[in-house]
């Protein structure tokens, strides 16, 4: 067995200390282009209580499906105002909220385009390595199609997708089930 | 663009389950299905990057963020971020924080009944130099006491979070100190099934770094997922 990557510890309670700094829920400024959405939800354990010591990463491509990193080689515009990256605590209540655009489409392995989908990083106290997630966009037609979507069975994709809200126009909700009914599809990506 | 070269993944005994009943925190947090093998696209293998502008450059000394000089045992604690096969993760942030030296967190939740130092926030960050090095300057943490079980106590440790170079090579995690009897006894320092993968999260005790009559060294090198050479075959 050669080098192995180090072993993940978990965040423990005590992460804001270190990781407030480079909060960031508000991803978008003046000059950035796409449709604005503000996704806020809660995060629950097996007994269905909320977590207040969980916190939220979020990385996702721009309005045109770009994303800004070197490893991103597709010629549409990159875009100085957006860097794609969120990262988001949850409060008392177990609640998150962070404004962003809705990503444009980015291709799959086989070159086909993935539906618009942001990647996401839970990471708690008692969390001993992070869960990786996806949320997608409601009622958008590339989603049947969708390469990772259909790793999933039926039944649970719908933890993926986020709901419209009632109300404001581009307001979603979209919730975290660590366990149990309804749990949220979480992937292994390696680490 | 339909080849994409994805990112190592660990032999699962070198990272822990996601429950492990002996850590109490786990049982009602760890999902209870199975997670579904994602292949690595393009949303995997990039991933956030933080240039010398969202740096504090003060930031790696920890024992300067106050008027006065923290109560404790000075330490400078510095390694290599690397990948799998040896290269250097480069201009890649790092973060940390870390109990004072009395094992006290500043943070509203810890109610452990040990002073607070008003001049210790116990928060850093860095970026890795072009060969992947960091160094930061803090005081040794102390060991804490903790709910977890009976007569519970956390070893000391320094929590380490590191993004690499891509979302696929995202780590966290904590950093112990050679020779510290608790180690024995943690179950989050335990949960991991391999005993080398264990160890290397305690630090060296380092000579080289150790500067005379200022501090001691502690030498601790991490490594994160590469990129594989190859595309994969799809």
């Amino acid at each position: 067995m050669g080098r192995q990557a180090s072993t993940s510890q978990t965040v423990g309670p005590f992460f804001s200390i270190g990781m407030t700094r480079m909060k960031r829920d508000d991803l978008v400024s003046a000059g950035t282009s796409g449709e604005r959405v503000t996704i806020a939800g809660q995060v629950f354990d097996g007994d269905g209580k909320p977590v207040s010591d969980a916190i939220l990463e979020i990385w996702q491509a721009n309005s045109y499906g770009k994303y800004a990193h070197p490893a991103d080689e597709q010629d549409k515009p990159v875009e100085a105002s957006f860097s794609g990256f969120g990262r988001i605590p949850t409060d008392d209540e177990g609640k998150f909220r962070f404004t962003t655009i809705k990503p444009g489409q980015v291709p799959d392995l086989d070159g086909k385009l993935q539906a618009p989908h942001i990647v996401v990083s839970v990471f708690a106290r008692g969390l001993l390595r992070r869960l990786v997630t996806r949320i997608y966009f409601p009622d958008d037609p590339t989603n049947a199609a969708d390469f990772a979507l259909n790793l999933v069975e039926p039944s649970r994709r719908e933890t993926l997708i986020a709901k419209k809200a009632a109300g404001v126009n581009g307001a979603l909700k979209w919730d975290v089930i660590l366990q149990g009914f309804n749990e949220t599809v979480f992937f292994d990506c390696g680490l | 663009m339909a080849k994409i070269a994805p990112y190592q993944r660990p032999n699962p005994d070198t990272q822990p389950p996601y429950l492990h009943p002996a850590y109490v925190s786990s049982i009602k947090r760890a999902p209870a299905k199975s997670l579904i093998n994602l292949p690595h696209t393009l949303s995997e293998v990039t991933g956030p990057s933080f240039t010398e502008a969202a740096i504090d450059v003060k930031a790696c000394d920890l024992t300067r963020q106050h008027s006065g000089d923290p109560l404790g045992e000075r330490i400078i604690v510095s390694g290599r971020v690397i990948d799998e096969e040896g290269r250097p993760l480069r201009h890649s942030l790092i973060e940390v924080w870390q109990a004072n030296a009395a094992g006290r967190y500043l943070h509203k939740r810890d109610q452990h009944n040990a002073p607070l130092d008003p001049n210790f926030t116990g928060c850093g960050h860095t970026l890795t130099d072009a060969e992947g090095r960091y160094r930061f300057v803090t005081i040794r943490p102390g060991a804490y006491p903790w709910g977890n079980h009976h007569n519970a106590w956390r070893p000391a440790h320094i929590h380490f979070s590191l993004f690499g170079a891509a979302f696929a090579s995202r780590l966290v995690t904590q950093m112990y100190f050679p020779g510290d009897p608790l180690l024995p006894f943690d179950p989050v320092f335990n949960c991991t099934a391999d005993e080398n993968a264990r160890n290397r999260l305690i630090s060296l005790f380092d000579w080289e770094n150790t500067i005379p009559a200022q501090a001691l060294g502690f030498k601790f090198d991490i490594v994160l997922s590469g990129r594989e050479a190859t595309p994969m075959e799809t």
